[in-house]
Parts: structure tokens; C-alpha cells; sequence
């Protein structure tokens, strides 16, 4: 049940990291109807896992209202060129992806 | 009687292993009733409970002034306040105010983007949780329909 991969992009800079990532989703609202009339159901992103290292740094949480294909930067702090940065995903159908990066 | 051991081995094997793939979900514990809700007044005592908010200039709020298209909205909250523990970004005239909560650790800068749908023109919050209180600052997002300005 794995969707398309996150992509992200970062460097780390001065002790400190960027991170931009890119998690192709529908982010279906489920108040969209389709050609017939019918309402699309909702399906979107719910939670967001950032893991530096291994190591839970932030999670967020989303509504419908996060447009579609989401785009998250943040930035992570203690972050030196080597370290591992995964960010993964579930939304509300069950469904889940992930990507990772290695810091240069 | 081997075979209903080992029957019984495996169903019970199956359910410890689906509780331990839901677990990290459960851990995670959504703030779903303050997403179902309508209005930002219900969202934030859903959120905040009785917490003092209060309104700061400590607080970057960064969406354009007129979105041309309201499917896409880049919004930026950043902040020099100390300890943030969440920040929260919420539309007022949406059918569901809160768009999203960013739950942040002390190993993250409290700078988060993202992109939001903005139905129709409204006021954009951005909060602040620390350990005792909440910091708010809001912004007015005009949404042009159609993007041809005129």
C-alpha cells in the first residue's frame, strides 16, 4: 500500500538543515462532486513523521485543507553532512510512502 | 492436536502483530475533533482548552496579501519565541478552519512551510503553543476566483 515516494531536498549549513520535501497525494476534500454529480470521497494526508537519524523531530498533523501535492520545508537543527533525514506519511484511507536523504 | 496448536499459535501471532502496526498511529493521538470543527472560536478550546492567547509581533506570518489561486497558497510561520511546542495554522472562512498542526521538538528551528487551499478570502492565524501559553498572529488572504485580476 505504498504510494509514490516523498521527495526531499536539503543541505545542512552552519549546524543547521533545510529541508524541503514533496509528497505527491490527491488531497481530495470530499466535498468535490465528480462529472456526475457524485462527492468525491476525502482522501488526504493525516500525520507527517520526521525523523532525524532515527530520531523523532517533528510531526505534523493536517487537515483536508493542505493543498494538494503538499509541500513542507523545515528546518532541523544539529544536522551534519552524513545524517539521515526520513519524512513518511499515512493518510486517511490507510495508506502510506516515505522518502529519505542523505545530508550533504 | 498439533495442528490446532499451531492454528491457534497463529491467529494469535496475527493479532499481536497487527496491534503492534497500529501502535505507532494510536501514539500519534490526532487532534481530530479540533480538524472536524467549524469555527475557529470551537477549534481553539479544542486545542488551547483554557490557555491565555494572546496576540504577538513575534510571529512571521508569511501568505500573499492576494492569492490568485486559493487551490495553493504558500504559507510560512516562523518565530523567535522560546520552547514552541506546536504551531497551528488556521483559515476562518473554511468549512474546516484548521489546516494544520506542527508538532515540533527542540531539534527543529520553529520555521515550517507548507501550501493550503484558501476557499474564499479570509483572515489566516497562525498560533503558537508553548508550555503555558498561546501566541497569535493573523493576516487577511484575498482570493481572486478565476486569476485574471481585473
Amino acid at each position: 500500500m505504498s504510494d509514490k515516494p516523498v521527495k526531499i531536498r536539503g543541505r545542512a549549513k552552519n549546524g543547521v538543515a533545510e529541508i524541503k520535501c514533496l509528497m505527491p497525494h490527491p488531497m481530495e476534500t470530499g466535498t468535490r462532486k465528480d462529472a456526475d454529480g457524485a462527492f468525491i470521497p476525502a482522501h488526504y494526508i493525516e500525520t507527517v513523521v520526521c525523523k532525524h537519524n532515527g530520531k523523532e523531530v517533528m510531526t505534523a498533523e493536517w487537515g483536508a485543507s493542505v493543498s494538494k501535492d503538499p509541500y513542507f520545508a523545515f528546518t532541523v537543527r544539529n544536522a551534519q553532512p552524513g545524517d539521515i533525514i526520513e519524512v513518511s506519511w499515512t493518510d486517511n484511507q490507510g495508506q502510506s510512502s516515505s522518502g529519505e536523504l542523505v545530508l550533504k | 492436536m498439533t495442528m490446532k496448536r499451531s492454528r491457534r499459535w497463529f491467529l494469535r501471532a496475527a493479532v499481536t502483530a497487527a496491534a503492534l502496526v497500529t501502535l505507532p498511529v494510536r501514539v500519534l493521538a490526532r487532534a481530530t475533533a479540533a480538524f472536524k470543527a467549524k469555527d475557529t472560536d470551537s477549534l481553539m478550546r479544542e486545542l488551547f482548552g483554557d490557555m491565555p492567547i494572546e496576540a504577538s509581533d513575534a510571529i512571521t506570518l508569511k501568505v500573499p496579501d492576494i492569492a490568485e489561486n486559493g487551490a495553493v497558497v504558500p504559507v510560512t510561520v516562523s518565530t523567535d519565541i522560546e520552547g514552541v511546542q506546536q504551531i497551528c495554522v488556521v483559515v476562518d472562512n473554511n468549512p474546516n478552519p484548521l489546516s494544520a498542526i506542527f508538532n515540533l521538538s527542540e531539534h527543529c528551528v520553529a520555521d515550517v512551510s507548507t501550501r493550503i487551499k484558501i476557499g474564499d478570502s479570509s483572515i489566516t492565524r497562525a498560533l503558537v503553543k508553548t508550555s503555558d501559553r498561546v501566541y497569535m498572529t493573523m493576516k487577511e488572504v484575498k482570493v481572486t476566483i478565476g486569476g485574471c485580476g481585473g
